[in-house]
């Protein structure tokens, strides 16, 4: 009998054909002209990729932030200082807010490390309120009305559009790459047993603090590159939108439904916030309440969230993050 | 008239198992001792009895009832308590709120906080003290004292020598005389064999979580004492 | 002398502050439980006492004999029926928990009450003013709101020093298994602290609903300064989140006399100075850092 790791399996190849459709379909909405179908589709990216982001940090890293927030505002106010401060191009500004976001978390971090499980949580939220409020005391950065993103304007309208969708694709998938590239690497598995265990993956010789230094500095990154994303769409951004906490509401809710600690359970949980969304458009806060509602019995009942329930009974997975042993029997004599 | 009744006791920790079907009695004021190397189940075994692990509700007769995963504090109404190991003192309480905790169930019986004093003059003198202020065998006392104050009909001692010199582990077994003369059942696990085969009626050796011997000191040998302990 | 003023002022509010951090050190200090929807709940508590004060036409300080027993239920049920399930879980079922409560929390109370903004009414007494002479007067209603602060620490630190109950607390904190064993019934102790920590930031929510206005929205923010009071006093000490509350209060009045948007935030930037300088607090018993 001999063991045989390995990572690919029906459901992933399955998976990976249908990822290379989805993205093809993707690349080819901008030529129906659909600009409301295109802004759906940049939201939908967006939260997407907030959530994985919060995903890496809460289901693989056990870093539960509630100030995210901080990062996607940074990141959109860094972009309209890039732009129209600084004069770079807009489109390029886009991951250099990340650059910036992931800057600023560097300092954050020596500050919020300091602290362990739900004051940890806390105490980014009381980070991401003082970001808040420095900004929202700061004449250049447009206080309490905030600023306009002036830099895209000579652009026709219908450019600025595709080039912004285009943007929100490429970070859409980037994000998704690169998250699992590295869970599927060494760090990965590094990160995997710092969750399950940290004084037994300490005493491997893993390094726990530099682990959840680089996932932090990680998802700073990918948040405040999407929150310059969401800014290039809008155009319009104060601080009181920015650094709402709703935004880590909707990322922690969909995380939660969807499946927390998998690749595919944002996914899902993102598909679940827009249909509730559709669903109680007319509805006003029932649709948040009916939300939280779900979290909370998601995390009492079933805390491995609907891509788990679905997962387990089906052992399916679509990302291959994990290494499967699988035993061969020996060839006959 | 038997007081505590096992019969085929399992236990679990998740998947590991760490009993297996253990079968022992305990007649009412007798002082029965059990046995065993490290990892032989004695604690694990202590614990399910005293309600902190599930376990079937026949396994277990405590005065002729089965108490099988009743919680702690139903036990503790029966006059079922635990002395556990490692004393686990409470640092935030003195020495005297330590011993008022065991009382919480406000059992009647002789114990009151004052013959506790009696027994371990050295609790009294240091009774406003922070707990863990004490020496490892004054934690000691302060751990049986604590037990006591619930007026236990069975006493439960897990390891009262571990760490201890011999002097105050003696010192200790003699209290538990005193325990003994006041007709309190006792059920006393030790890896000091010498010391607690002068104490007992019975012996159990556990080894590897189940039953390897039985019978009172006297007429065991010391060679079948130590196959049973450890196996050869 | 209008400094002497600010700092009276910050003093006082700190009472308030004391009175919303009480909570949460009490259930942190227990069960080692962040509900990040205490303050979502003193809110509701404010809001249920404006119901109170719409049908029942009472004035709100006696409201609070009806709205303190029904949020110490409200907290007795949620701890017993929901949260004591999630304990051992490890903590992000308990922080997200709480999250999912507060936000709930917070839309339900948009959509029973609309966003517009409340206050209570006593009926004159949160204007009057106690002269001190020299030209500087306090408010009577910070005066009594400080002065209920401190009769409920003093209250408590009795109940915790002092009581069968309060050792039963400070074991279930050292040690909750081995408090089981001697027969404490952990899962009624913690419900039974959550109804105190409930009830505490009930008084503290109709105390803020008088002093200033409120919305469905209000209730973060209350958590964010009674979680920087219980930082800045240190853990495990009742008194210490006096302090804490103390301190905050004088750096947010101080804050907002030199511009009024820097209040706040010098409340924040001052519990981040305290976090790095002295990270366990200026109080804290020093076995438990957290």
């Amino acid at each position: 009998m001999t063991l045989a790791v390995e990572r690919t399996t029906r459901a992933s190849r399955f998976g990976a054909g249908a990822a290379v459709l989805l993205v093809a379909g993707l690349v080819a909405l901008p030529w129906t002209g659909d600009a409301g179908l295109m802004r759906v589709v940049i939201e939908f990216i967006a939260l997407l990729v907030l959530a994985q982001m919060w995903n890496l940090l809460a289901g693989y890293a056990g870093l539960v932030s509630i100030g995210q927030q901080a990062y996607l505002g940074l990141g959109g106010y860094a972009l309209i200082v890039l732009a129209d401060d600084l004069g770079v191009n807009p489109f390029l500004a886009v991951p250099l807010a990340g650059l910036v976001a992931a800057g600023l978390a560097l300092p954050t971090a020596a500050l919020v490390f300091r602290f362990r499980d739900a004051y940890f949580a806390v105490g980014t939220w009381a980070v991401a309120e003082v970001y808040r409020l420095l900004i929202a005391n700061t004449g250049a950065l447009g206080r309490g009305t905030g600023r306009t993103l002036k830099a895209v304007f000579p652009l026709a309208r219908e450019t600025r559009e595709q080039v912004t969708y285009a943007i929100a694709v490429v970070v859409g998938v980037a994000a998704i790459v690169a998250v699992y590239l590295y869970l599927r690497s060494r760090l990965g598995l590094g990160l995997m047993a710092v969750r399950d265990s940290e004084s037994a993956s300490e005493s491997l010789g893993v390094d726990v603090f530099r682990t959840k230094l680089a996932v932090y500095l990680l998802a700073a990154f990918g948040t405040g590159t999407t929150g310059a994303l969401i800014y290039l769409n809008l155009l319009r951004i104060s601080p009181d939108a920015a650094f709402s906490i709703n935004w880590t509401a909707y990322t922690i809710f969909i995380v939660v439904i969807g499946g927390i600690g998998t690749l595919e359970g944002p996914i899902v949980g993102t598909v679940v916030f827009f249909l509730l969304r559709e669903l109680l458009a007319d509805h006003g806060s029932w649709y948040m309440i009916l939300l939280g509602a779900l979290a909370v019995l998601a995390m009492m009942r079933y805390p491995q969230g609907l891509w788990g329930l679905v997962a387990e009974r089906w052992d399916l997975r679509f990302f291959p993050v994990q290494r499967r042993v699988r035993l061969d029997e020996p060839p006959p004599a | 008239m038997t007081l505590l009744r096992v019969r085929e006791l399992s236990a679990f920790y998740g998947d590991f198992q760490a009993l297996f079907g253990i079968s022992l009695d305990v007649a009412e004021g007798e002082t029965v001792a059990v046995i065993g190397a490290n990892g032989a189940g004695k604690t694990t075994f202590l614990r399910a009895l005293a309600g902190a692990l599930p376990v079937p509700e026949s396994a277990v007769a405590f005065d002729g009832r089965p108490v099988g995963g009743r919680p702690s504090p139903a036990l503790v109404d029966l006059g079922l308590v635990l002395v556990p190991e490692g004393r686990k003192i409470f640092p935030s309480l003195s020495v005297r709120e330590n011993l008022l905790v065991g009382a919480y169930r406000a059992r009647p019986g002789p114990w009151t906080i004052e013959r506790v004093y009696r027994l371990f003059p050295i609790l009294g003198e240091r009774r406003e003290q922070p707990g863990t202020n004490l020496s490892g065998g004054e934690q000691q006392m302060l751990a049986i004292g604590r037990g006591l104050m619930a007026n236990p009909r069975l006493l439960l001692v897990d390891e009262i020598s571990l760490g201890l010199a011999p002097l105050v582990v003696k010192n200790l077994y003699r209290a538990l005389e005193a325990v003994k003369a006041e007709g309190t059942t006792l059920l006393v696990v030790e890896q000091d064999v010498s010391q607690v085969l002068a104490v007992a009626q019975r012996v159990y050796c556990f080894r590897k979580g189940a039953v390897a011997l039985e019978g009172a000191p006297a007429r065991l040998t010391r060679e079948r004492i130590s196959a049973a302990y450890f196996g050869t | 002398m209008a400094w002497l003023d600010t700092i009276v002022q910050g003093i006082l509010l700190g009472g308030l502050y004391a009175l919303f951090a009480t909570g949460l050190s009490l259930t942190f200090g227990v069960m080692r439980l962040v509900n990040l929807a205490h303050g979502d709940f003193s809110i509701l508590a404010a809001f249920i006492a404006v119901v109170a004060v719409q049908t029942l036409g009472l004035n709100p300080l006696l409201a609070l004999a009806l709205v303190v027993p029904v949020m110490a239920a409200v907290g007795y049920g949620l701890q017993r029926l929901v949260l004591n399930r999630l304990l051992g879980r490890g903590i992000l079922p308990a922080v997200l928990v709480t999250f999912g409560l507060s936000i709930v929390i917070q839309n339900g109370l948009l959509e029973a009450f609309s966003a517009d903004s409340r206050r209570l009414n006593p009926g004159g007494i949160e204007t009057a003013s106690l002269p001190l002479g020299g030209g500087l007067a306090v408010g009577w209603f910070p005066l009594l709101t400080f002065a209920v602060a401190v009769l409920l620490l003093v209250g408590l630190q009795i109940l915790i020093g002092r009581s069968a109950v309060g050792r039963a607390f400070r074991a279930t904190s050292d040690d909750g298994g081995t408090a089981a064993l001697m027969g404490i019934d952990n899962d009624r102790l913690y419900a039974l602290a959550m109804a105190l920590s409930l009830a505490v930031v009930a008084i503290a929510g109709i105390f803020l609903g008088i002093r200033t206005t409120f919305t469905f929205s209000s209730g973060p923010d209350r958590l964010l300064f009674a979680f920087e009071a219980v930082i800045i006093g240190g853990l495990g000490s009742l008194w210490g989140t006096l302090v804490g509350g103390v301190i905050l209060g004088v750096a947010q009045t101080t804050g907002a006399r030199v511009s009024p948007g820097w209040g706040v935030l010098t409340g924040h930037l001052v519990f981040l100075a305290v976090l790095l300088l002295r990270p366990s607090g200026l109080f804290a018993k020093s076995r438990r850092v957290d």
